[in-house]
């Protein structure tokens, strides 16, 4: 680890640097990209950039964009799970589905503020809780590599055909029809609070939240990551066996690190059923399943802030696409960069902004940063 | 009876089905390293050209069954150059920038998955552009065989005949051939055997050839029976995919006992319960066998089979 990132701050002056030099150590190392102080203010920069959005082009466009970072939790939760822990799984979506379901089927029975609350947290709980059991399956039963490849692939593909047989009446929980191939189509709008004291969340409002949340979940998915138990992630990814010969227990680190991913999977999963109020067993088809891979591949799996802006701008380039040509485009772009770039785009970025810095002599010894990251906006 | 004929027929269908769909993915699999995800893709080629030959040129059946295994070949001998073994894009590459621009994706399971997959995309809607979302049918021939007031289509029969006959040809292609000898002898050490003079290269592009080829046979066989429309592959797919993970990378062994065991798994419980449950029955199947036996069935064979020869 010859990059390891030692000096935070650099030469800062006065009280306020050193508090957020302080700050800032807890955010890097050496399995994020992004450890200087330009990358910081290009991260703000960004962040701003996506709060001035829905001003600049109005409330319709913030809801189609807020689509796109709720399929940011998705990205994340592979880039987690496959880029840090190198556990390859075609199956986030059926933590992502799973979670739709549920908050689907709680908020339908009890379609109020705190109903949907509850739902709102069921419905993470339900996609962590189907990851942990498959997890548990998986990794204590010594299933390892692509077999865990195939096995979450099948998964998936059991899930889409089970519920596309949900068509009868026999498939109702309470008074929420699952509705088979058509899916359910009238989930109620996210909303927070108990009774008068609630806060619902559509279009704006609903962007607003998700930005939150994105932000708040790179932030501590960076914490995560750079923290000892990342290291450790990293480890296993390298080299399975001689992490476990190090003593430490890779298949409870895999199981816990499944776990996690199938939380963020499920909130990315709850959060798109509130937004079209509508979830199906189309999350559950290979062509869906196999997208956040894409996403992933294409941003660069070993770090975290290329799944966020692949996934957007993947998602943002076929949405305005759209039409035919729009999945042509995509495995085109898939196919090129996994043969071309393998490790995605924001590492190759990365490494060509530090090999142009060191041509022009600048003498910063701090790692340095990507492009900022704002080109979707 | 009678419903002991139908469980027969049922069984010698989803056998047939398995074992034609997993074959040339078995065979690219397990010699390469490589998972194709873009097998269905290859099985739509093979159909799409027999349908094509067979509607629009008006050409016997059996003409057009051998134009759609001529074509899906071809596709698969250029997706082995330009994408598996990427010898075009680095041809190109060392010509304008000088070096190598692609690593081949031989043994790199994972990366092999993604790409094939994006491979797939493309063809899909591909074909959508260029031929629309159906195609006219050719009708399945040689009508019917009637039992007690059931039928069963007399061509689906025979695919289970055809089935065998192809495990038989990969039996003997992979054991009494010069082709098979080296293509055996890259398995065990790609290393070892360049060393003796295999040109190994070589060896990966006939087998990724011969597993399109077979991929474009089953296309062919199954076009009279199935609707053509752009993501037909999709179906073969997911069963080729199970019965290649359940049969290990014993490739005429694996493939015909996951196809018996999967095929009566999903014959039963379609008798019984319904299509959607013989499905969700194969697949839970799948998972619980990789669980059980990673190495899928014939790993579990020569586990066997080595234990015996050391105790004895």
């Amino acid at each position: 680890m010859a990059t390891e990132a030692a000096d935070g701050g650099g030469p800062g002056g006065g009280r306020g640097d050193a508090t957020l030099a302080r700050l800032r150590r807890r955010f890097e190392g050496p399995n994020t990209v992004g450890n200087s102080r330009s990358f910081w203010i290009g991260f703000a920069v960004a962040v701003l950039a996506l709060v001035a959005y829905p001003l600049a082009v109005g409330s319709y466009q913030a809801s189609r964009f807020s689509l796109f970072l709720v399929y940011a939790f998705l990205g994340l939760s592979l880039s987690v799970v496959w880029g840090y822990a190198g556990v390859l799984s075609f199956g986030q979506v059926v933590f992502f589905g799973v979670a739709g379901y549920t908050f689907g089927v709680v908020s339908v029975n009890f379609a109020t503020p705190l109903g949907i609350t509850a739902a709102f947290l069921l419905g993470i709980v339900g996609g962590a809780l189907m990851a942990a059991v498959l997890g548990y399956f998986m990794f204590y039963g010594g299933v390892r590599d692509v077999y865990v490849t195939i096995i979450t692939l099948v998964s998936t593909l059991v899930l889409h055909t089970f519920m596309a047989q949900t068509a009868g009446d026999e498939w109702t929980i309470g008074t929420a029809a699952l509705g088979g191939f058509n899916g359910m189509p009238t989930i109620p709008t996210l909303a927070f609070g108990v009774g008068p004291v609630a806060l619902t969340f559509d279009s704006v409002s609903f962007y607003y939240l998700v930005l939150a949340l994105l932000v708040a979940t790179y932030l501590g998915l960076r914490a995560l990551v750079n923290s000892d138990y990342g290291r450790v992630m990293v480890a296993v990814r390298e080299d399975e066996d001689r992490t476990r010969m190090f003593g430490y227990d890779v298949k409870r680190l895999k199981f816990t690190v499944f776990t996690v991913g199938g939380a963020l999977a499920g909130l990315s999963g709850v959060l798109y059923a509130s937004w079209g109020n509508y979830v199906s067993p189309q999350v559950f088809e290979l062509a869906f399943a196999s997208l956040p891979v894409i996403w992933v591949s294409v941003g660069g799996r070993k770090t975290l802030l290329g799944a966020v802006v692949a996934t957007v701008g993947i998602e943002f380039f076929r949405n305005s696409l759209g039409g035919e040509w729009a999945f042509v485009a995509v495995g085109t772009l898939l196919l090129v960069f996994i043969l071309g770039l393998p490790g995605g785009i924001v590492p190759w970025l990365h490494r060509t902004y530090l090999d142009l810095r060191e041509e022009s002599g600048a003498p910063d010894p701090a790692d340095g940063a990507d492009a900022p990251e704002v080109s979707e906006s | 009876m009678v419903n002991g004929l139908n469980l027969l027929f049922q069984f010698l269908d989803s056998f047939a089905f398995i074992v034609l769909a997993a074959v040339g993915l078995a065979i690219i699999f397990g010699i390469m390293g490589v998972i194709n995800l873009a097998h269905g893709e290859f099985i739509m080629v093979g159909a799409y050209a027999t349908t094509l030959v067979n509607v629009r040129l008006g050409l016997p059946l059996p003409v057009a069954m051998l134009a759609g295994v001529l074509a899906a070949t071809l596709f698969g001998l250029v997706v082995e150059r330009v994408v598996i073994s990427g010898s075009v894009p680095n041809a190109i590459g060392r010509r304008l920038v000088g070096r190598d621009v692609v690593e081949p994706l031989y043994d790199r399971l994972a990366d092999s998955m993604v790409a094939t997959w994006g491979l797939s995309l493309i063809m899909v809607q591909g074909v959508r552009i260029l031929l629309g979302n159906s195609l006219d049918q050719i009708g399945t021939p040689l009508g019917n065989l009637a039992y007690g007031g059931f039928s069963y289509s007399t061509y689906r029969v025979l695919l289970a005949g055809v089935a065998v006959a192809v495990l038989a040809f990969a039996y003997y292609l992979f054991t009494r051939t010069d082709y098979g000898m080296r293509a055996r002898a890259t398995i065990q050490s790609e290393h070892t055997a360049r060393a003796l003079g295999v040109d190994t290269e070589r060896t990966y592009m006939t087998t990724f050839a011969v597993g399109s080829g077979l991929a474009g046979l089953t296309g062919a066989l199954y076009a009279p029976t199935i609707t053509m429309v752009p993501t037909l592959g999709g179906s073969f797919l997911v069963e080729a995919f199970v019965a290649v993970v359940v049969g290990g990378s014993g490739v005429v062994l694996g493939t015909l006992l996951a196809g018996g065991l999967l095929g009566s798994i999903n014959a039963l419980f379609s008798n019984l319960i319904g299509t959607f449950f013989g499905r969700i029955a194969l697949l839970a199947t799948a998972i619980v066998m990789l669980r059980f036996l990673p190495d899928g069935i014939t790993g579990y064979v020569e586990h066997v089979r080595d234990r015996r020869r050391e105790g004895t």
